[in-house]
């Protein structure tokens, strides 16, 4: 396993990677505040802990390259770029929420900034990446397309077909994995024949790496190398971060499944603190992460509040988007508009 | 106007698409060196090279993912799915990815994507290789389904569906794949997708039917008019959405409805047509609806008995003969 990298003279990437953690981090523990107070419905799937691999793969992705996330998406989200005030408004189902409020937490997706979208289906968001990566070689771009995934997802099928069809193909793919122990609410034992997801890359003959997932510095490291492979048209790399969850699969999940004092000791080795140590000598970097901290703070408050005042959206709205050209499926919602009082025009 | 194989016109569009917009690509099991396991894709690796047709392994969840994947960013593709019963290995990314992502972007992301699959039945080519599929999709919003039941209407709709914004599940006939008829030669004729067709015009009883069914119920219109009964028979060509206007206008003046189908009966386009009927036409028919179907049971191999599976003309015509003449009596 890669270990830690102390690139500590690199003031401005650590400010920028702590800024984006402690974003993340922000955001999830006040949304999970949120639901357990009532304010928000449905429930949540949180990465605390998780985010120094989606912050340090996401820091080496350019704008326009892509990435597909999973239900655990907001981390993914908010390092490639997404804004938390759509985002915060699509749990709240409020009309400026990235999807107008109608799917919700596992559905986040932003065009702008290559986001193809979290999902609630575990592991589909793998072909869709490897289809943008047939994509971006197809056009002879130089984009590269990341797909994260947990090592629950290992077990689908679609893992396999995509690793396959990827080596073949070269196409320029990074396979992240971010193997937190658990696939939903039991554990890796269960699931899978090996204790480490990287052992799949030799079978497809492309480069494994395995890394200290609550590394920040580490993961980046080795998100770099791999996407600089791939931009040069080296093919995909497998990336498996070892981190942990430290909340339950779903807020509110009993966790019947894991001891606490094991989180406990998960706790101790939090990416936020194991970034704030390894900076620990310099006192004024310290200062003005205690400056970032409470700025993000305000941000989150700003997209809650932002999002509170957000409309609910218009029951008509049920019927936007389903077709980029509905005008032939007019009739199909007749009953449903009539439900709604609107006269029928058929 | 140019007489060519249903085959041919399919490979004609494929060609003609690809020639005209070059985000076109296609990919799917053997449609590169071999041109498609049944000709569709010949000639076309030659002509636009392995990137824009590209031979992909017999792994129809990444077909499908490939096919979501390069929609979203700036390709459209067309995945081949080589038997209609393999889409059931594609199922998430079109069901679950495909269908919903316009809706679930709130409208910043479209997925121009077309399904081509072909169903292979009338071939002997027994359970796993015949079947009719296509009530699931369009029971699926976010999806559009067309089958083409000749060759000018399986290459306008397929121009038609490569050139739509949204998904399209594009269905073919093996059973036709070598029957010929009149296709336009510009390339610029699509047949719009949501339109059905008025293949024949009669005034005493309404004949839907779809895709490979089409031939047989133009047999049995025919047969039916010799013996003085005239249908209005309607291919519906589109099965999501269905030309609800065309059928209903068409038992308003007949007043009698004949749906026939290859597909199992339950849940199907069929019903649709029938709950159709039952519900806004309530007030046209004067008589039962009759939907002829195969029994419930997969497709049997042996020919004599997928022949008698598969209602064949004479039911057709039997069926409706029988429903007139109850209602005149």
């Amino acid at each position: 396993m890669k270990g830690s990298s102390a690139l500590t003279e690199d003031t401005e990437m650590i400010l920028r990677l702590f800024r984006t953690m402690s974003l993340i981090r922000e955001f999830e523990t006040a949304a999970a505040g949120l639901l357990a107070s009532g304010a928000l419905d449905g429930t949540l799937h949180m990465s605390i802990g998780q985010e120094a691999v989606a912050v340090g793969v996401c820091d080496v992705l350019m704008p326009d390259d892509y990435i597909t996330s999973t239900h655990r998406g907001h981390g993914h989200c908010i390092a490639k770029g997404g804004k938390v005030k759509p985002m915060m408004s699509e749990l709240y189902g409020h009309v400026g929420g990235y999807s107008a409020g109608r799917s919700g937490s596992m559905h986040l997706a932003d065009a702008e900034v290559g986001i193809l979208g979290a999902n609630a289906i575990v592991g589909a968001g793998i072909p869709i990446a490897v289809g943008a990566g047939f994509s971006a070689k197809a056009r002879k771009s130089r984009q590269v397309s990341g797909t994260f995934f947990g090592e629950g997802a290992v077990a689908e099928g679609v893992f396999h077909e995509s690793l396959n069809l990827a080596a073949l193909w070269r196409l320029p793919v990074i396979f992240v994995c971010e193997n937190n122990g658990y696939a939903e609410m039991s554990p890796m034992s269960v699931h899978l024949v090996t204790e480490d997801v990287v052992d799949f890359a030799s079978p497809y003959g492309i480069p494994g790496v395995q890394v200290d997932g609550n590394d920040v510095f580490a993961v980046r490291a080795a998100a770099a190398e791999a996407v600089e492979r791939a931009r040069d048209g080296g093919g995909p790399t497998l990336l498996e971060c070892k981190t942990y969850r430290v909340h339950g699969h779903y807020e509110g999940d009993p966790q019947r499944y894991r001891d606490k004092a094991e989180v406990e000791q998960w706790r101790a080795n939090d990416p936020l603190k194991r970034l704030t140590d390894a900076v620990s000598t310099n006192a004024a970097l310290i200062s003005e992460m205690e400056e970032v901290t409470s700025e993000v703070a305000s941000e989150v408050q700003e997209a809650i509040a932002w999002a509170e005042s957000d409309p609910h959206p218009e029951l008509s709205s049920v019927l936007s988007d389903v077709y980029r050209d509905p005008s032939s499926f007019v009739r199909n919602s007749a009953t449903w508009r009539s439900r709604m009082g609107e006269s029928e025009v058929l | 106007m140019s007489e060519v194989k249903y085959w041919q016109a399919i490979n004609s569009a494929l060609r003609e698409e690809m020639q005209r917009d070059e985000s076109v690509h296609i990919f799917g099991e053997d449609v590169g060196a071999q041109g498609g396991a049944f000709g569709a894709s010949k000639g076309l690796l030659g002509e636009f090279g392995e990137w824009r047709v590209r031979d992909t392994p017999i792994s129809e969840a990444i077909i499908g993912g490939l096919a979501v994947g390069s929609a979203l960013t700036g390709l459209r593709p067309v995945a081949e799915i080589m038997y209609l019963d393999f889409i059931t290995l594609a199922m998430d990314q079109i069901v679950n990815q495909a269908a919903k992502m316009s809706y679930m972007s709130a409208g910043k992301f479209s997925v121009p994507l077309t399904v081509r699959t072909v169903c292979g039945a009338h071939r002997g080519s027994g359970p796993q290789h015949s079947q009719h599929l296509e009530s699931w999709f369009a029971a699926v919003p976010g999806l559009k389904v067309v089958w083409g039941g000749t060759p000018a209407d399986a290459k306008g709709l397929l121009k038609a569906a490569i050139r739509d914004d949204d998904p399209v599940i594009v269905i073919e006939s093996l059973s036709l794949w070598g029957q010929r008829g009149d296709v336009p030669d510009d390339p610029e004729v699509v047949v719009p997708i949501g339109k059905a067709l008025l293949r024949r015009e009669g005034n005493d009883v309404t004949l839907v039917c779809w895709g490979g069914m089409v031939p047989r119920a133009e047999l049995a219109a025919k047969a039916l008019s010799e013996s003085g009964i005239n249908a209005d028979l309607i291919d519906l060509r589109t099965l999501s959405p269905i030309d609800e206007p065309l059928i209903l206008s068409s038992i308003a003046k007949t007043g009698h409805l004949v749906v026939v189908q290859d597909a199992n009966g339950p849940c199907s386009i069929g019903s649709e047509v029938i709950r159709l009927a039952a519900t806004e036409g309530f007030s046209s028919l004067r008589g039962q609806a009759v939907h002829i179907t195969p029994p419930f049971a997969p497709v049997p191999f042996p020919r004599e008995l997928e022949q008698a599976y598969f209602p064949q003309s004479d039911n057709i015509v039997t069926a409706v003969q029988n429903l007139l003449l109850k209602g005149s009596m």
